[in-house]
């Protein structure tokens, strides 16, 4: 019986592992050996570090690298900011008998693709779009303005595109809140200020720390919103090393961009698990 | 004497459901008070309107002479237990307990120390570093009055707080929670289904129905003397009869019951002949094959249906001869009664003095 | 039991590979979008019972989709000529294309020479022509009735009013809008490098009047059909289409030169059903198909004989956007020499990272 149960375990995990190995490691190690490989004067692969000097020699590399991650935390805390209060009125306030429709249609806009997504925000804000237009038929603006193509759209597009990796996490954790604990904290002569700051947010902090994880790999990994609606001003990181592999052909390049953005990313999951003092795998539940 | 707190015909309604209706009572300064009802019967909602968390549709409530209207939960002088405890799980004991003082502005280095002797008297010395969930049940319980103790309430609310507990610590922390109740006098307002909780405990007790109270009094008066049929059949057990006055000598009525027997049974209510009435009778008051020389004794026959072995509080069900009704006698474990088999049959008989009659309404 | 299920598992993955196999004949065709309209795919299918599967692409796409699989995954190719040449001395990308195979009836004879020429590699050819046409301007002419060349995509009077790609065709086409030839110094890397940086200044000096970079046609077309863009640089075959819609719209030839291109088919090197490469090639090359397309793409093609079965609209469009001058004066693609992509691709990258 036990042997069985040894030969079935295996079995089912060995395609795990093979996705994992085939799919995942293995074309990272491709790419991390690449990244260390480049195009000397005489058009010869050699190894070296040049594809990284690059980086770092070129201030519009590592400008979008800087501007890629402080645009990606802006992103995460805004979708906390208004995915906090979202999630606690669907789980607190509003009555049991509405919360499923609520929440269902927070999920709704993401049963359609994230293109197409974009697309609408883009009908809406353009010059030509339906913002402008009802702005203009309510004498509210005499010219039409450009409301895409800068950074404050895409923002909102990136934040409405991940706000759902945030709510639904903290509807989960603010679930689990009672709402004795709330209570019990006013009884004690907390105020709606320091039952957010020291009981809402401090039991919501694995809910708060898994959506920010996801929102920023999301964000800082995404490459339509920033593309489409931020438009011309818009150089996202990884439009960067798309055009390395693609207009500049230099995969080497891009594969040492790659794992540039990967370090970033691991390491300010890193920072912000310590500071949360949150384990990942606590978090990942 | 002084209030700590005091209720003045106080209601409250939710849609045309009226939770609470017209409820008044005052607590004595250092008492211990509790409100025993059903699930249901509006006990927590009174509660919490107390605390703040509920607004009554009409009355007053007054905390120390000080009319609570329009004051919000987090400037009233009382503090709640919450009936899960409502600990909070983020923090450890000490920051659990100093979370009043410091919402309070309690300057900083006081803050510590006074959570210091809190722990103390409710004998946790130590445990300030602990988390909550290190803690047992009855710890957690000690946290959660520590922590509502150390702004000292005018009155502490405690919602069922040991509804979660096992029967063992429950029965534990009953005395444990009396006695830390005298030690440090505050006054605690105490809600509980579970009579046993409130006899033992409370100075007084108010028994709800219904959203209305039934009788506030003595423990031992509400046993003894319940004032309604409620009252009699809430709290404690009771053997009910339904029967009709014959005749009534001084404060002795003769009552026919619906099984066809005949009681006397001494009365201080106004009934008077061919009354309907309600007839109480505690177990412990039935004797078994009581001496023929005693009067003032109604007698009857019954075959026993079984025996109820339970130590100190065992019991024998029996049915009157010719009858399913079911009657619960007292089983005193003194060898004397070792006797008794199922199917056996026997004498029983009870004081007049011992019954309690209600007129129907 | 363990093994019953295991064999039943085997079983049911040998019926699935059974059924694929019996399944019908496909052609993956990787190209640009539009360039196999439903109608020829769904007369191909009748005639010979092929599939065709389309994924849509562009030329830095092609490149690196097969440069990816080395080759493999796709049975037809489709990028320009000037792209095939470099790039396959380099990575080997394509196979070489079996004349033997194709009804070089079918082709306009210049233009098969030319492609056969520019994609030689090691003596052999790898491409035939499939369309060919012209980057140049699409103008609002009541809205801009004075754009004339690619320099007015970077002057103020358009300000916020003007699209175009950033891609390289941009660059050619502002480097001949400055008097220079590109082309000619397609060979000198270093003077081409310093043709670019002047190129890259005047367009970061003209980013401030760009209403976006388009990105794909239907974005482009979109723009001009609501008047957000009066000025942009793309193709003819676009630009007619939105003439049929409002005769404003129109394409015209820069005067510094319209940039000509060709369209091939290139078979790639690990192609799986070649039979059905060369079967698409000489069926959508048959005059009657042509001209469907160019009807419907508006784009000419390489097919003899197509362009009497066209519309009288396709003719009067070439005719309009090109008087014999503007004929003379197309700049037409030379192969791409290797290592002019990094040199672009960094300047694309400092042009849209500046502020």
């Amino acid at each position: 019986m036990k042997k069985y149960r040894n030969w079935g375990f295996f079995i089912f995990l060995l395609p795990v592992l093979l996705w994992l190995f085939l799919l995942i490691v293995l074309p990272h190690i491709d790419l991390l050996i690449m990244s260390f490989r480049f195009e000397d004067d005489y058009g010869e692969l050699t190894w070296g570090m040049a594809n990284y000097k690059e980086f770092f020699g070129e201030p519009i590399y590592w400008l979008t690298f800087v501007r890629t991650a402080i645009y990606s935390l802006v992103v995460t805390f805004l979708t906390f900011v208004i995915g906090l209060p979202v999630a606690f009125f669907i789980t607190k306030v509003v009555s049991v008998k509405y919360k499923g429709a609520l929440t269902l249609l927070v999920l709704l806009p993401f049963w359609v693709s994230e293109l197409v997504r974009v697309y609408g925000w883009m009908i809406l804000l353009r010059e030509s779009g339906v913002v402008n237009h009802l702005l203009l038929k309510t004498g509210l603006l005499a010219k039409p303005v450009e409301m895409l193509y800068n950074d404050a759209a895409m923002i909102m597009g990136l934040v409405y595109t991940t706000m759902l990796f945030m709510i639904v996490p903290l509807i989960s954790v603010l679930d689990s809140l009672e709402d004795e604990l709330i209570e019990a904290a006013f009884d004690l002569g907390g105020n709606a200020r320091s039952v957010l700051f020291r009981i809402i947010i401090p039991y919501a902090t694995p809910g708060i720390v898994s959506g920010s994880i996801v929102v920023f790999m999301l964000t800082l990994g995404n490459y339509l919103t920033p593309n489409l609606i931020g438009g011309k001003n818009s150089l996202w990181f990884t439009e960067q090393i798309y055009n390395q592999f693609i207009a500049s052909f230099n995969w080497n390049q891009g594969s040492a961009f790659g794992f540039l953005l990967l370090i970033l990313s691991s390491l300010i999951i890193w920072l912000g698990l310590k500071v949360s003092k949150q384990n990942l795998a606590k978090v990942v539940q | 004497m002084e209030y700590d707190l005091s209720v003045k015909n106080v209601t409250k309604k939710f849609g045309e459901f009226t939770a609470v209706d017209s409820v008044s009572f005052d607590i004595v300064n250092g008492h211990f008070f509790s409100i025993l009802g059903p699930s249901g019967c509006g006990k927590t909602t009174l509660l919490r309107m107390i605390a703040g968390f509920e607004h009554p549709s009409d009355g007053t409530i007054e905390i120390r002479g000080q009319d609570m209207k329009g004051i919000v939960p987090n400037k009233r002088p009382v503090n709640m237990i919450f009936q899960h405890l409502a600990l909070f799980p983020m923090m450890n004991v000490a920051e659990n307990i100093a979370f009043g003082l410091r919402r309070r502005g309690t300057p900083k280095n006081e803050v510590m120390p006074q959570v210091l002797t809190m722990l103390k008297r409710v004998g946790l010395p130590g445990f300030e570093q602990k988390r909550i969930d290190q803690l047992s049940g009855g710890q957690k319980q000690r946290v959660a009055i520590a922590r509502s103790l150390i702004l000292g309430p005018a009155v502490l609310l405690l919602d069922e707080p040991l509804g979660a507990l096992d029967l063992k610590l429950r029965e534990h922390m009953k005395v444990e929670l009396k006695k830390l109740q005298a030690e440090i006098g505050t006054t605690f307002m105490y809600i509980t289904h579970d009579q046993s909780e409130a006899l033992v405990m409370s100075d007084y007790v108010a028994v709800m129905n219904q959203g209305r109270f039934e009788q506030v009094d003595t423990p031992s008066n509400l046993y003894n003397q319940p004032k309604t049929p409620f009252v009699a059949q809430f709290v404690g057990e009771n053997n009910a009869w339904s029967g009709v006055v014959e005749k009534r000598e001084g404060n002795i009525v003769e009552i026919t019951t619906s099984e066809d027997h005949q009681f006397r049974v001494e009365v201080s209510e106004d009934i008077n002949p061919s009354s309907t009435v309600d007839l109480f009778l505690r177990p412990e008051a039935l004797l078994i094959e009581p001496d023929p020389s005693l009067t003032d004794i109604n007698r009857f026959d019954v075959v026993v249906n079984s025996i109820l072995f339970d130590g100190a509080s065992s019991r024998l069900l029996v049915n009157p001869l010719n009858s399913d009704k079911e009657i619960i006698v007292a089983l005193p474990q003194n060898k004397q009664y070792d006797h008794i088999k199922p199917k056996d049959k026997l004498v029983v008989g009870w004081s007049e003095k011992a019954g309690i009659c209600f007129a129907k309404r | 039991m363990f093994k019953k299920m295991l064999g039943a598992v085997i079983t049911a993955a040998l019926m699935l590979t059974g059924t694929n196999s019996i399944q019908a004949e496909t052609l993956n065709l990787l190209t640009w979008k539009d360039y196999a309209p439903k109608p020829l795919k769904e007369k191909f299918k009748a005639e010979t019972g092929i599939d065709v599967k389309v994924t849509f692409s562009n030329n830095e796409e092609m490149i690196a989709k097969l440069r990816a699989t080395r080759g493999a995954g796709f049975d037809l190719a489709q990028p320009s000529q000037d792209r095939i040449q470099s790039v396959q001395e380099k990575y080997k990308l394509y196979q070489a294309m079996d004349f033997s195979k194709i009804e070089k009836g079918l082709f306009i004879q210049s233009m098969l020479k030319a492609v056969e020429k520019n994609t030689m590699v090691k003596g052999k050819p790898h491409a035939v022509p499939f369309c060919w046409g012209s980057s140049g301007l699409i103008v609002n002419k009541k809205l801009a009735p004075n754009a004339s060349d690619y320099s007015d995509l970077l002057n103020a009077m358009y300000a916020g009013r003007v699209s175009y790609r950033l891609k390289r065709p941009t660059l050619i086409g502002i480097a001949f809008a400055m008097g220079d030839d590109p082309f000619a110094k397609y060979s000198n890397v270093k003077e081409y490098k310093m043709l670019m940086d002047k190129v890259e200044a005047s367009l970061i000096a003209g980013k401030g009047f760009v209403k976006n970079y388009w990105t794909n046609g239907d974005n482009l077309l979109q723009l001009l059909r609501s008047g957000e863009v009066h000025v942009a640089m793309g193709w003819d075959g676009g630009g007619w289409k939105l003439h049929a819609e409002n005769p404003d719209i129109d394409f015209i030839a820069p005067t510094s030169g319209a940039l000509g291109w060709i369209d091939t088919f290139a078979i790639p090197a690990k192609a799986k059903n070649v039979s059905a490469a060369y079967k698409w090639i000489n069926f959508i090359m048959r005059p009657e198909n042509a001209a469907v397309f160019t009807n419907q793409e508006k784009y000419a093609t390489a097919s003899k004989g197509a362009a009497e079965l066209t519309d009288a609209s396709i003719k009067a469009n070439f005719q309009r956007s090109f008087p014999q001058a503007a004929i003379d004066n197309i700049n037409w693609y030379p192969p791409v020499p290797a290592n002019l992509e990094k040199i672009e691709g960094k300047l694309l990258d400092r042009v849209k990272s500046a502020q």
